[in-house]
């Protein structure tokens, strides 16, 4: 339906994704306002300070952002019809998310080992469902971003196919400015 | 659902065809009946269940039922009510009237609408199922933690709720997209924001306060889950947590909640009030911008549900203070209703009599709203039966008075036939004596002391009286609503055909024929005036004179004069609501399910995705068209 | 302490006009309060400084909302006949759009009528939200699925479902719960105040008159929600003090009864101070005898009632989580005279 005219020159789609981001932030906004709020109230160990690993989430975090850059490579090659670039921006930024996705596999398991899980105390609860959504919703973009690789590789991502690009880098970049503030509120202000 | 309004239409309605036609069906007016019907089923089962709690009251000491069922009767019969009969019954009229009353052939997403609807459909239906494992919820509609945790609370009935009301949730915020999206973006040439039908104005908030409002309860009703799935701490106390957290979560979108069941309400008195007094609305703007301000405002009170809680006496202050303000934009809007109605030629027809029978019974709501906004006050009448008068004479009296009003009004172009004039007129005052009769004593008995969600209370404390005369009003309203039914099966048997405009209207819904043909509007209509049809009929007003009889939008020509091209049906969003059911309802039963459901979800997104919203074989019309 | 009438006399209003609405709003309410004999459970009949502070509020609230309902909805109803079509009216109305200085004195009126509401309003937040005074006799509250217990932390007394406290001096009852969220109302003694697990929350009230006050769980807890009563004794100091005594005595170690009831497996859960029975899961029974309920309110305190309850709770308490514990008539009836004997 996009291609009729819109009352205000917007096309649905990225409507839609600018309201659903709308809603996403009261999702995130509550997710983090729990963590805060239940910050320090935790009776057993082990503590953010104790465990917390910020050089390592640093790493992840600036392959996260990198992956935004390529997200916007991406899409511009996609609008100028540079579709071998579209590829390799576009795996770019799956490599990256994957990156950063296992990057928080590998912190999830050793926190594991290091004796904080789900259950073991209020940090652990609010911490794993807080990044475990966040990790949730980079999952979902990455196969966002393959399934339009794939698309890619199959010669059905033009120009014309721009606005699917714009709508999948509108929610890569929403997922990575929610990262920032968690990277901020969970490691860096402790 | 599908067969009650499709058997009875002639041959070339857009609701003939088969039980299939509805299940792929992508047609806004189709889906607002299925909506429609559906959540008047559950008002059936709301209704039965509010019976049942009322004959346990109706004398000290009950035995009608025990105290399980009688906590599974009222968390039911909340739950129900709120997010299976008015939620999805103004679902109904958004998805009928917005994209006509906007001047759109459909809504922005189609396919969308389709999966809002039927994912609502299958996560009502789980809900329900709960009745048929015999492990229904019972910790109320609000599901206070921590009774509702696995140490209080064992079994699969909390597991009902909160998947159920996951995944409607999840409909939610589908729909509140969609119609966001629609609103803004699809109105017909020259339909300004400050042009739009009051009802359009209502509705859009509703859809804001939905998308901001249901992510919050999603987010509680998760740490609850994992709470009982994955044993974490959310709201055990013993690990440093709160319950109390479940509280602030729940009535951040509890309170705006409120909003999303009275807004659409006052969306449809303020249509019908400038119909039936032949005038425009009073004061437009105002009632626009105080609608907006009410759902801003909103936002902002939830804790004036936990003054028992204990929060202190500076936060009493301010929400106590910040909910005293709701009061403000709400009188304007009554005030300008008023205000409307002054100086009209009221025509005195049924959904004149709701409209108006909305306004009284609302107003007693809502002063009744300002006793406990008032923190000390509301210490004595929280979670008495005040409150429950309270709440009733504002879902009751307002959101069903005003749904219903909608219902008589948008009736004769949802079915081509007009409802009964007498019986309507009877099914109102029954339900207006029913409905005073049931809650007004509910006041006296809050002011007694009598608490809620007790299944008995003992004898000789001077509350049986007004039990007895609450349950007898409890039947009377039964009555006046099953002459609502009545009315109902008799206009689609034999009701009077209904013409375009029945009630010389004055928005776009009536430019069109009754029911409007499946591409709505043959030709886009430009809109010079917030009343394009009235202005068309009667002329420019007093206030607006730039504009001439000219400018007005004329009513429809019979068959477009363009090609008009509409989408096809599709099963993939049926598929992959069914996908999600069963992967939410599967957790209670293992991982297997869970997986099924998934990966037929996962398959059906794809296969919508990839597939054309226009494939050969759509519906077409006008020139070059098939099916014109 | 003032004598009834006058109590009463605070809450008839002055004015005709206020005294034509009492009898429409607050004296419908009242008919089903104020008879000696039966429980009393009245908002709008209060005992205490907090009750009578929001009574006091109410009553401006109810004047002003009561004013507003009249003059709405016979505007309403005037408008309506008024301006029905008559059938004579062909044409169209006046098409008026709207008059901005009605808007805003109809936003501005309003929002004068809130200012008169809120500030007694906040005034009186504040009021019952003070600390209590120094003098205050401090108790205990923790709430469990369905009964109520009350500690005196100063005086040694652990109890259960009834609270006993001396009349013009104020009770300061810290308030928590064991399980669940529970709310403890005692409607004529003032407002209601969670019992939340895991935190602390504070209600205090100095009630006047003499009397015995019941109330009930105000938050859904579960099964027995309304089968989770109280009753609140307001006693002269002479007679609270007696009542102290009484309470402090420790109970006869080497009675019959008493082996009976740690044979029976009551003593799993129930305390008896001065036995062996130290169970601190149920209420402590070490004063049974004394009390005028059991069962939180349910039953009165009667050996048919008791006896009905020992021999099966969950007919008398469903989910009662004290459990069926098959006993014998003659155990029964041993443990009725035991208990009863504890006064």
């Amino acid at each position: 339906m996009s291609a009729h005219a819109t009352t205000f020159a917007v096309p649905h789609r990225k409507m839609a994704m600018w309201v659903f981001i709308g809603s996403e932030c009261m999702f995130f906004g509550s997710l983090i306002a729990t963590y805060l709020s239940y910050k320090g109230k935790s009776v057993a160990g082990p503590t953010p300070a104790e465990i917390l690993n910020i050089p390592l989430t640093s790493v992840s975090t600036f392959v996260l952002l990198m992956s935004s850059l390529a997200m916007v490579l991406a899409l511009d090659a996609v609008q100028r019809d540079h579709t071998d670039q579209a590829k390799l921006w576009l795996g770019g930024v799956i490599v990256l998310g994957g990156l950063f996705l296992a990057g928080q596999v590998y912190e999830f398991s050793h926190f594991y080992h290091e004796g904080l899980t789900l259950q073991q105390n209020l940090f652990g609860s609010t911490f794993f469902v807080l990044t475990g959504f966040h990790g949730a919703h980079v999952t979902v973009g990455v196969i966002w971003m393959a399934t339009l690789l794939f698309m890619a590789f199959r010669g059905k991502l033009g120009p014309e196919q721009s606005l699917d690009v714009e709508v999948a880098g509108l929610y890569w970049h929403f997922v990575d400015v929610v990262w920032i503030v968690i990277f901020t509120v969970v490691y860096l202000i402790q | 659902m599908s067969a009650a309004p499709a058997g009875t239409m002639h041959h070339e309605s857009i609701y003939s065809g088969g039980i299939a036609s509805w299940l792929t069906t992508v047609d806004h007016k189709r889906i607002g009946v299925m909506y429609g019907v559906t959540a008047l089923l559950y008002f059936i089962v709301g209704g039965v269940e509010a019976l049942i709690i009322r004959l346990q009251l109706a004398t000290p000491e009950g035995t009608v039922v025990g105290a399980e069922v009688y906590n599974q009767m009222f968390t039911m019969h909340g739950t129900t009510m709120v997010f299976l009969v008015l939620m999805p019954l103004a679902a109904a009229m958004f998805n009928f009237l917005i994209p006509l009353m906007v001047g759109a052939r459909d809504v922005a997403f189609p396919r969308l609408n389709a999966f809002s609807f039927w994912t609502w459909f299958f996560g009502a239906i789980l809900l329900n199922l709960a009745f048929f494992v015999n492990q229904v919820p019972d910790a109320g509609w609000f599901g206070y933690a921590n009774l509702t945790s696995k140490q209080y609370n064992p079994g699969l009935g909390i597991d009902f709720w909160v998947l159920s009301l996951q995944i409607m949730g999840i409909a939610s915020i589908a729909s509140g997209i969609n119609f966001t999206v629609t609103t803004l973006n699809m109105r017909a040439p020259g339909m300004s924001l400050m042009r739009m039908p009051l009802f359009v104005w209502m509705a859009l908030i509703v859809q804001i306060l939905m998308l901001l409002a249901f992510p919050v309860i999603t987010v509680g009703l998760v740490f609850l889950l994992f709470d009982r799935f994955f044993d974490t701490n959310f709201y055990v106390a013993a690990a440093g947590g709160t319950p109390v957290l479940w509280q602030h979560l729940f009535w951040i979108f509890g309170h705006p909640e409120v909003y999303i069941l009275i807004l659409p309400s006052f969306g449809v008195v303020s249509e019908i009030l400038p119909t039936f007094s032949r005038k425009p609305l009073f004061g437009a703007p105002f009632v626009i911008f105080s609608g907006i301000l009410i759902g801003f405002l909103g936002f902002g009170v939830w804790s004036h549900h936990m003054f028992t809680t204990g929060l202190g006496p500076i936060a009493d202050t301010a929400f106590s203070l910040g909910t005293m303000l709701i009061a403000i934009p709400t009188g304007v809007k009554i005030f300008n209703w008023i205000g409307t109605l002054w100086g009209g030629t009221i025509v005195m027809r049924t959904p004149l009599y709701f409209a108006v029978g909305m306004i009284a019974l609302f107003i007693v709501g809502g002063l009744s709203g300002i006793m406990h906004a008032s923190t000390p006050i509301d210490l004595q009448q929280h979670d008495s039966y005040f409150v429950v008068a309270h709440l009733h004479y504002v879902f009751f009296g307002g959101t069903v008075f005003g749904l219903f009003a909608g219902v008589y009004y948008w009736w004769p172009k949802v079915t081509g036939r007009m409802l009964g004039e007498g019986l309507g007129k009877l099914n109102f005052w029954v339900m207006f004596l029913g409905m005073n009769l049931t809650f007004f004593p509910m006041h006296f008995l809050g002011l007694d002391g009598m608490a809620r969600r007790i299944y008995t209370y003992p004898a000789g404390v001077g509350w049986e009286q007004w039990n007895i005369v609450a349950t007898i009003g409890a039947f009377v309203l039964s009555i006046g609503v099953l002459l609502f039914y009545i009315n109902v099966v008799r206009s689609l048997r034999s009701g009077e055909p209904a013409a375009a405009d029945p009630w010389d209207a004055a928005t776009l819904e009536w430019s069109m024929s009754s029911p409007p043909p499946e591409y709505n509007f043959a030709v886009i209509p430009t809109v010079n005036s917030a009343r394009p049809l009235w202005l068309h009929k009667y002329g420019p007003t007093r206030d607006i004179s730039k504009h001439t009889k000219e400018d007005g939008t004329p009513p429809q020509p019979d068959h477009p004069v363009e090609r008009v091209e509409l989408p096809s049906p599709s099963h993939w969003p049926l598929i992959a609501a069914a996908g999600l059911t069963l992967a939410g309802g599967g957790t209670m039963i293992g991982l297997l399910p869970v997986l099924i459901g998934a990966a037929v979800l996962v398959v059906a997104v794809y296969r919508w995705a990839f597939q054309p919203l226009e494939r050969p074989g759509n519906p077409v019309f006008g020139p070059g068209g098939g099916s014109g | 302490m003032e004598p009834r009438s006058a109590q009463l006399g605070r809450i008839s209003p002055g004015c005709s006009i206020c005294r034509a609405v009492a009898i429409l709003t607050l004296g419908i309410a009242l008919t089903g309060c104020g008879v000696a004999d039966v429980p009393d459970w009245s908002t709008v009949q209060p005992v205490s400084d907090m009750g009578r502070s929001i009574v006091d509020l109410y009553k401006i609230v109810l004047w002003w909302t009561a004013g507003i309902f009249v003059v709405v909805e016979l505007l309403l109803v005037y408008v309506l006949i008024r301006y029905r079509r008559r059938p004579d009216d062909t044409g169209v109305p006046d098409q008026v759009h709207g008059f901005t200085a009605l808007e805003i004195s109809w936003t501005l009126v309003p929002a004068a009528i809130l200012f008169f509401i809120a500030i007694p309003t906040v005034r009186t937040i504040f009021d019952v939200q003070r600390p209590p005074p120094a003098n205050a006799i401090e108790i205990i509250v923790t709430g469990h699925q369905w009964w109520w217990e009350f500690e005196y932390p100063d005086l040694g007394i652990r109890t259960a479902n009834e609270l006993h406290i001396p009349v013009g001096r104020a009770a300061s009852l810290t308030l928590t719960s064991a399980d669940v969220i529970h709310s403890f109302w005692v409607p004529r003694l003032g407002g209601k105040r969670d019992l939340n697990p895991g935190s602390e929350n504070q209600l205090w009230f100095t009630p006047d008159s003499v009397g015995v006050f019941d109330g009930q769980c105000a938050e859904l807890c579960g099964t027995s929600h309304a089968n989770m009563r109280l009753r609140v004794f307001v006693e002269t100091a002479e007679s609270f003090d007696v009542w102290v005594d009484q309470q402090r005595q420790p109970a006869v170690e080497d009675s019959v009864g008493v082996q009976t009831f740690l044979a029976s497996g009551c003593v799993a859960c129930h305390a008896i101070a001065g036995t062996p029975a130290q169970g601190k899961i149920g209420p402590d029974l070490t004063k049974f005898g004394s009390r005028s309920t059991i069962a939180a309110g349910i039953l009165a305190n009667e050996p048919d009632e008791l006896a009905a309850w020992l021999r099966d709770p969950e007919r008398v308490k469903p989910g009662s989580r004290m459990p069926n514990l098959n006993l014998s008539e003659e155990r029964i009836a041993s443990l009725v005279a035991y208990l009863g004997s504890l006064r």
